[in-house]
């Protein structure tokens, strides 16, 4: 195999796994940069993956070739909700943010086993009859080498998930909601004093990164596992979480750190195939996501600074 | 009065599992079981015979043990999410040791299990010491040692401790917590020494937190770091202490598994929920060494009870983990509790 072709095998399965990272660790950014911890990440793509593959499941019949494309919508809007109970415990109720995450962790993965066995009466659902598929895009597909690595063999998720992240930047970045949401992250106080309204804002946020979790979840479960069981979703919305802040708090950093861990993890499931890595043991390409994020959080890979009050429930009134 | 303060902190924990108990008997009102036949399954799966009270036991081991973990790195004010991780690396290092020596009991079984705890306290120091000196923040650390952990435990297992297997080999006797006794008296079940060494570490937290110097100033760093700090206290040597302790108060729930009900070590696709679950019980728990064995001993109770739902009430298992989840969003969302409270009272007046 030469060099093109290695290439040419290694980035659409790279893409695989790195978008529903990508759309997850998005929905962290929203969330983090107006001062919620999302530790609940992982549970907002358990429930995405499990909304994403019941629908597929009932609907199928109904909706046919798009019903993917149907089932990841609904996964979105059913996940937002779901994340409306993060906003009430965190925003509303001042509970802390992480044990309120860990809880929607346990809750997702409850709620999504339970009624597995409540409908399908046992552990695991079917397989999905028709998952995404990777296509060609015609033309581009045609251009050597590039549309080799680029064009052929790709997910349209993936496509979507890395345009996602550049209207995420422009929306955080170039918009007055991006900067009302930033502030309300950085000093709540001063947000209000200038009539922004802090609680709205953190409900909006932490619902997104709900929609973005579920996306997230949905599209691995349609792409990856095909069906949903207590073994879907371990430790995605973890490493969604650390890309969030391997990425510094920033979408297009978020892009970068999850195409990364994409690798990490292609890497270490088709890696023994390749040369140069068949020397590699698994294992460091098992734990590099998790080691990087620690020194990139320790500052050996540049210094990752947190939203100012990120963390801290915002009390009206208070000094 | 009333409701004093103290009070209300005991109330909040019983009201929050009478809240979580209430919803999970809506949610089998709703997909038509009848919750007294599901929660009376889950009451004889828990204490129905000797041989479910032995293994209902067993279960509340780990969870002490955990749960005292992660309670007494919140008492500094650190939350301590690493205590899964920390479980596989003392489960690992007790087994290596388990399986590695041929000593008599008396050195054997207190090297295995010292061993667990000092992996786990070296797998706590490095969150420690990177939040003391670097002022990273423990929990993301924590995360991503849990799945190093996860990887790194299944990789020893499989190349170092066996050659390709999927499972170590069973641990000497010599090392081993099992118990005749106990499993006689409880109709063989695999109810082991253990809960003994989890009872007496409880309370050697509390001896270390409440009548100690070091415990002092632990907690009061956990109060307020400014006024300990002003005081003379070093801030950043007692945060990595913290960490230490309670990574081997987790590697000791990790030789439960490993030395008591167990005896090996296998590969694993995921994590235990020993640690996680301890989260839950320290929260019930309010962090004190007492309340801790008690949110233990329900949880224990919760998990294996669930057991008899599916064949006594035809009640789906998961659905225990819906009520621990609806728990821990109570106990943390005590505020609106408090505020109900507090609402109350001066309507009463």
């Amino acid at each position: 195999m030469g060099f093109i072709d290695i290439i040419a095998s290694i980035i659409p399965a790279a893409m695989v796994y790195a978008a529903p990272l990508i759309f997850t660790a998005l929905g962290g950014v929203f969330s983090e940069r107006s001062g919620i911890i999302n530790i609940g990440l992982e549970g907002l793509m358990v429930m995405g993956a499990f909304v994403g593959i019941v629908f597929h499941l009932t609907f199928y019949d109904t909706f046919g070739a798009a019903t993917p494309w149907v089932s990841i919508f609904v996964a979105m809007i059913v996940s937002a909700l779901f994340a409306l109970v993060h906003a009430v415990a965190s925003i509303t109720f001042r509970a802390d943010q992480v044990v309120s995450g860990v809880a929607i962790n346990f809750l997702a993965l409850g709620i999504g086993l339970f009624l597995t066995k409540q409908w399908y009466d046992k552990g695991q659902t079917d397989m999905v009859a028709r998952p995404f598929y990777a296509t060609d895009i015609p033309l581009l597909s045609k251009i050597p080498i590039l549309g080799e690595w680029f064009f052929s063999g790709w997910y349209m998720t993936s496509y979507l998930a890395i345009i996602l992240a550049f209207v995420v930047w422009f929306v955080i970045f170039k918009t007055p909601f991006g900067l009302r949401l930033r502030s309300v992250g950085e000093h709540p106080m001063a947000a209000d004093t200038n009539g922004i309204k802090v609680y709205r804002m953190r409900y909006i946020a932490v619902m997104l990164s709900g929609a973005l979790g579920g996306l997230g979840g949905s599209v691995y479960a349609l792409t990856v596992a095909l069906n949903f069981s207590h073994s879907t979703i371990v430790g995605q919305g973890f490493m969604a979480l650390a890309a969030v802040i391997f990425g510094k708090w920033h979408p297009l950093g978020a892009l970068g750190a999850a195409i990364f861990f994409g690798f990490a993890q292609s890497l270490s499931i088709f890696g023994s195939g390749l040369p140069l890595l068949e020397d590699v043991p698994q294992i460091f390409l098992l734990i590099a996501p998790y080691v990087l994020t620690i020194l990139a959080l320790a500052g050996f890979i540049g210094r990752a600074e947190a939203p100012k009050s990120l963390g801290e429930p915002y009390i009206k009134g208070s000094r | 009065m009333l409701f004093s303060n103290r009070m209300i902190n005991i109330l909040i924990p019983i009201i929050s599992v009478v809240l979580g108990l209430l919803s999970g008997a809506i949610i089998m009102l709703v997909f038509g079981y009848n919750p007294i036949e599901g929660y009376a399954a889950l009451w004889n799966g828990a204490f129905g015979d000797s041989y479910f009270l032995g293994e209902t036991l067993r279960q509340v081991t780990p969870y002490i043990l955990s749960g005292l973990a992660v309670a007494f790195a919140l008492r500094t004010g650190l939350l301590n999410i690493g205590v899964e991780g920390q479980v596989f690396v003392g489960w690992l290092a007790s087994v290596a040791v388990g399986i590695s020596f041929d000593l008599p009991m008396i050195i054997h079984l207190p090297l295995a299990i010292l061993a667990a705890a000092l992996a786990g306290a070296f797998w706590g120091f490095i969150p420690g010491i990177l939040k003391a000196k670097l002022g990273v923040h423990e929990v993301i650390v924590t995360i991503m040692m849990n799945y190093i952990a996860l990887y790194i435990s299944n990789d020893i297992v499989r190349n170092v401790l066996t050659d390709g297997e999927d499972r170590t080999a069973e641990i000497a006797p010599s090392a081993s917590l099992a118990s005749e006794w106990l499993a006689s008296m409880t109709y063989f079940s695999r109810l082991h020494y253990g809960l003994i060494v989890a009872l007496f570490m409880a309370l050697v937290m509390w001896f270390v937190l409440n009548k100690t110097t070091r415990g002092f100033e632990l907690r009061s760093v956990g109060f307020n770091q400014n006024a300990s700090k002003y005081a003379g206290m070093s801030v950043g040597k007692n945060i990595v202490l913290a960490m230490v302790i309670s990574g081997a108060f987790a590697g000791l729930a990790g030789a439960m598994e490993g030395l008591g009900t167990f005896g090996y070590m296998n590969v694993k696709s995921g994590f235990t929920n020993i640690g996680f679950d301890g989260i839950a019980v320290a929260l019930l728990g309010a962090n004190m060494a007492l309340g801790v064995v008690l949110a233990a001993f329900l949880f224990g109770t919760l998990k294996i009870g669930a057991l008899n739902m599916p064949t006594e009430a035809g009640v789906p298992t998961e659905l225990v983990e819906i009520v621990i989840a609806l728990i821990i969003f109570f106990v943390a969302s005590s505020y609106i509790i408090r505020w109900a409270f507090l609402r109350f009272k001066k309507e009463g007046k």
